[in-house]
C-alpha cells in the first residue's frame, strides 16, 4: 500500500476549494459534500464553501455521536457522520420497473431517466475503499447492476485524507486509511499547523490534473508532502481500535457456534441500524405496487438489512428467526464469506456499526472474544438430537 | 433487467394447492434453459418470484413451471388463464450434472414439490435415452392428495431400465400404495456406488436424511450428489442479498449444488 498514485500536486487557500466547488459545478457535476444538518455531518449537494462543516467535529464512540465545535477553522475537522456515499450510488429508494397492462397486454415501460453526473467532495479513505468494495459486488461480478453503474461511471472522486481520528476509527488494521492511496481523482490534505491553513491537493487522474490546474495551486515542495505524510501518519498513530484480520475468515467460519452468538444476541436489538450506515451493505428488497384501475404497476428496490424477519422469510416462516443468527450472519458475511464472494473483506473499518448502535455494540470487540475464548464443541443438530 | 412479457397458454391443476402453467415465450424472452435452472415470473402489480423449470428442455419455445401457492404472489399466479401476459426474467442459476451423468445410472430423490425441477431431467434422460444406465425416480408426498404429475410417473414406469416409486407420509382410506418418508423406498433399490449419480430436491431435512442414506447405505460418494437449496430471493442476480447460504449465492452459485460443497452448511442451524 505504499505506492500512491502519481500526478501533479499543488497547494491552495481555504477560498480555493470554493472555487473547486464552482469548477466542477462549470464541467458539469453536482457536488455533494460534507454539510452540517439535525446535529450531524451529513452528505448533501454543495453550492459553495459556507455549506462546509467548517469549525465543526465529532465526539464519536461507540452508541454516542455528538457534534462538537473544533475551535479552529478547519473545513474537514470531523470524520465521519452516519451516511455513506452508497446513499448516492446505490439509492435507498428506486424505481427498477414501471408496467402497463392494457387490455391484459403487459408492456414493460423503459425507465430511462438522465442520471446526475456527481462529484463527491470530502471522501474519506476508508470511504474510497468502501466504493472500491461496491464496485465488486455490484459490477465485478457475473452480473452487473445498471442502476449502481451507471451513477458510479461519471463519478468525480476528491479523497480528503484523515488528520485526526474518531475513537471508532479501524481503518489501519483494515488497510483502507488514513490516507487515500489509489481511486481518487484528486486527493485533500487540510494542513492547519502553526498558523498555517493549507490544502494539499494530488491529482490522481488526468481529469483531476485539468480541475486541480483551474485553481493555480502554488507549487508544493518535499517539504509539504512530508508535512501531509507526517500529518495522516499521526492520524494512525491515534488510532486504539484494533480488528485482528490474521485468518479472519478461518476464524470466522471455524466458529458458526460459539457461546459469544448468544451472549451479543442479549444485546442486539436487530434494529438494522448497523446495515444502514454501512457503507457496503447493499441488501436490497423490492415492493411492488398498482394503480386501483389495475392498469399501471411500479416495482421499488429499497435497502433491506439481514437483521429483519421477513429478509429470510420463505414459505412456512424464516429461515433466521433468532437475533442470535441474523447478527452472525451480519458479521460473517462482512468478515469472512464476503471474501469469498468477492476477493476481499465487506469492511473498511469506518467504524460506523459502533457508533450508531444504539446499543453500543462494537464488531472488534466481538471478534477479540470469539478469538479469545476455544470454539464450543460441534453444536450441529447430529449432536442435538440424532438428525443427519 | 428487465422481464419479458410471455403469454400463458395452458394453466393445468395438478393437486389441490399445485398447478402447472405452461407460457409461449415471446422473442424478447429466453426459451433455452438446463434441467435444474429457474425464472423470475413477473405478475403485474402483485410481485416476482423464483420458479423452477419442470417442462421438457427438448421443447423449444415453451416454458413450463409446476408451482404450489404458498402466499399472496403465488395466488396471483394460481389466478392467470390462457392468454394473460406475465414477466420472465432468466432462465438463471446452475442446473443439474445432465452431462456428467451420461453413461451413468440417475437416481432422482424427491419431496412433495421438489419433483417439479427434477421432472426436466427425467424429460431429458428419457428423450435421450440412450445416454444414461437406470434411472430411479423416488418420491415421497405427504399424503396421496399431494402426489404430483401421476400420469407422468406411470408413464415414466413403462420407459425401459426405468422405476419411478412413490410413497406417502400419511396414507387414506384408498391409498393402497406405500407409506413411510422417502427414505423407505431405498429398499426396494440396488444402487450401484460406482456408477450413480444422485440428484436430490425437496426440504432440507428430508435432503439430509437421504444423503446420509445414499452415502452411508449405499456408499455413494459426496462428490456423486447434487441438490438443490432454497432461500429468499428478490432479484436473481446477487445483489439483494437475501439468497446467501454460508459464502454461496443461491441464485448465482445454485440452486443446484454438489452435495461435497454443501455438506459443511448443511447441519448448521439457522445459516
Amino acid at each position: 500500500m505504499s505506492s500512491r498514485q502519481e500526478g501533479p500536486i499543488g497547494l491552495v487557500d481555504p477560498p480555493s476549494i470554493g472555487r473547486l466547488i464552482s469548477a466542477l459545478e462549470r464541467r458539469g457535476w453536482l457536488v455533494a459534500g460534507p454539510t452540517v444538518r439535525d446535529g450531524a455531518i451529513v452528505y448533501d449537494r454543495l453550492q459553495s464553501i459556507d455549506d462546509l462543516p467548517r469549525g465543526w467535529t465529532e465526539d464519536q464512540e461507540a452508541g454516542r455521536y455528538r457534534l462538537e465545535h473544533s475551535g479552529d477553522n478547519a473545513l474537514f475537522g470531523y470524520n465521519l457522520g452516519p451516511q455513506s456515499w452508497k446513499k448516492y450510488l446505490h439509492p435507498p429508494e428506486v424505481r427498477l420497473l414501471e408496467a402497463s397492462r392494457e387490455n391484459g397486454l403487459l408492456k414493460i415501460l423503459n425507465q430511462a431517466e438522465p442520471l446526475p453526473r456527481y462529484a463527491f467532495l470530502g471522501v474519506r479513505p476508508c470511504e474510497l475503499e468502501a466504493i472500491q468494495v461496491l464496485d465488486r459486488v455490484l459490477i465485478g461480478d457475473r452480473f452487473s447492476d445498471p442502476i449502481y453503474e451507471g451513477r458510479r461511471k461519471n463519478l468525480f472522486l476528491i479523497a480528503v485524507n484523515c488528520s485526526r481520528t474518531a475513537p471508532t476509527c479501524f481503518c489501519t488494521s483494515m488497510g483502507t486509511g488514513p490516507r487515500a492511496r489509489r481511486g481518487y481523482d484528486l486527493a485533500i490534505t487540510e494542513i492547519l499547523e502553526g498558523g498555517r491553513h493549507e490544502f494539499l491537493i494530488e491529482a490522481g487522474t488526468a481529469q483531476g490534473a485539468a480541475v486541480l490546474e483551474e485553481l493555480h495551486p502554488r507549487k508544493a515542495g518535499p517539504d509539504d508532502s512530508g508535512l501531509a505524510e507526517k500529518l495522516t501518519q499521526r492520524a494512525a498513530n491515534q488510532i486504539r481500535r484494533r480488528l485482528d484480520t490474521e485468518s479472519l475468515r478461518d476464524l470466522m467460519y471455524a466458529n458458526w457456534e460459539h457461546p459469544r452468538w448468544d451472549q451479543v444476541a442479549s444485546r442486539c436489538l436487530s434494529c438494522g441500524n448497523c446495515t444502514m450506515v454501512c457503507p457496503t451493505c447493499f441488501c436490497t428488497d423490492v415492493e411492488d405496487t398498482s394503480d386501483v384501475r389495475g392498469e399501471r404497476a411500479e416495482r421499488w428496490r429499497r435497502w433491506d438489512s439481514c437483521y429483519t424477519l421477513s429478509f429470510s422469510h420463505i414459505h412456512g416462516g424464516s429461515v433466521r428467526w433468532s437475533v442470535k443468527s441474523r447478527y452472525r450472519q451480519w458479521l460473517t458475511h462482512k468478515l469472512a464469506s464476503w471474501i469469498e464472494q468477492f476477493g476481499g473483506s465487506g469492511c473498511v473499518g469506518c467504524g460506523r456499526c459502533i457508533t450508531w448502535c444504539p446499543v453500543g455494540i462494537d464488531l472488534t470487540e466481538e471478534v477479540r472474544a470469539i478469538r479469545e475464548t476455544p470454539a464450543r464443541a460441534s453444536t450441529r443438530r447430529e449432536n442435538r438430537n440424532g438428525e443427519p | 433487467m428487465e422481464p419479458a412479457p410471455c403469454r400463458v397458454l395452458h394453466v393445468g391443476r395438478e393437486t389441490h394447492d399445485t398447478f402447472t402453467l405452461t407460457l409461449e415465450v415471446t422473442p424478447e424472452g429466453r426459451a433455452e434453459f438446463a434441467p435444474g435452472q429457474f425464472s423470475m415470473l413477473y405478475v403485474f402489480g402483485v410481485g416476482e418470484l423464483p420458479i423452477s423449470i419442470s417442462g421438457d428442455p427438448g421443447v423449444p419455445g415453451r416454458l413450463t413451471y409446476t408451482v404450489r401457492v404458498v402466499g399472496r404472489a403465488t395466488e396471483a399466479l394460481a389466478r392467470l388463464r390462457a392468454g394473460d401476459w406475465v414477466g420472465v426474467r432468466g432462465p438463471f442459476g446452475s442446473a443439474w450434472p445432465v452431462e456428467a451423468a451420461r453413461g451413468m445410472d440417475v437416481l432422482i430423490v424427491a419431496g412433495g414439490i421438489g419433483i417439479a425441477p427434477l421432472r426436466s431431467v427425467v424429460y431429458h434422460a428419457l428423450r435421450n435415452r440412450d445416454a444414461y444406465g437406470r434411472l430411479i425416480i423416488l418420491h415421497g408426498a405427504r399424503s396421496p392428495k399431494d402426489l404430483l404429475y401421476r400420469a407422468d410417473f406411470r408413464h415414466w414406469n413403462r420407459q425401459a431400465e426405468t422405476r419411478a416409486l412413490t410413497t406417502v407420509d400419511h396414507g387414506d382410506m384408498r391409498w393402497r400404495g406405500r407409506v413411510g418418508v422417502v427414505t423407505t423406498l431405498f429398499r426396494y433399490v440396488r444402487l450401484v456406488p460406482e456408477r450413480t449419480i444422485a440428484m436430490l430436491c425437496g426440504p432440507e431435512i428430508m435432503m439430509r436424511y437421504v444423503c446420509a442414506e445414499i452415502c452411508g447405505n449405499h456408499r455413494i460418494p459426496p462428490s456423486q450428489i447434487f441438490l438443490t437449496m432454497e432461500r429468499n430471493m428478490k432479484c436473481a442476480a446477487g445483489f439483494c442479498g437475501h439468497c446467501q447460504f454460508g459464502p454461496y449465492f443461491i441464485c448465482k452459485d445454485g440452486p443446484v449444488f454438489s452435495y461435497e460443497k454443501v455438506k459443511p452448511l448443511l447441519g448448521i442451524h439457522e445459516l
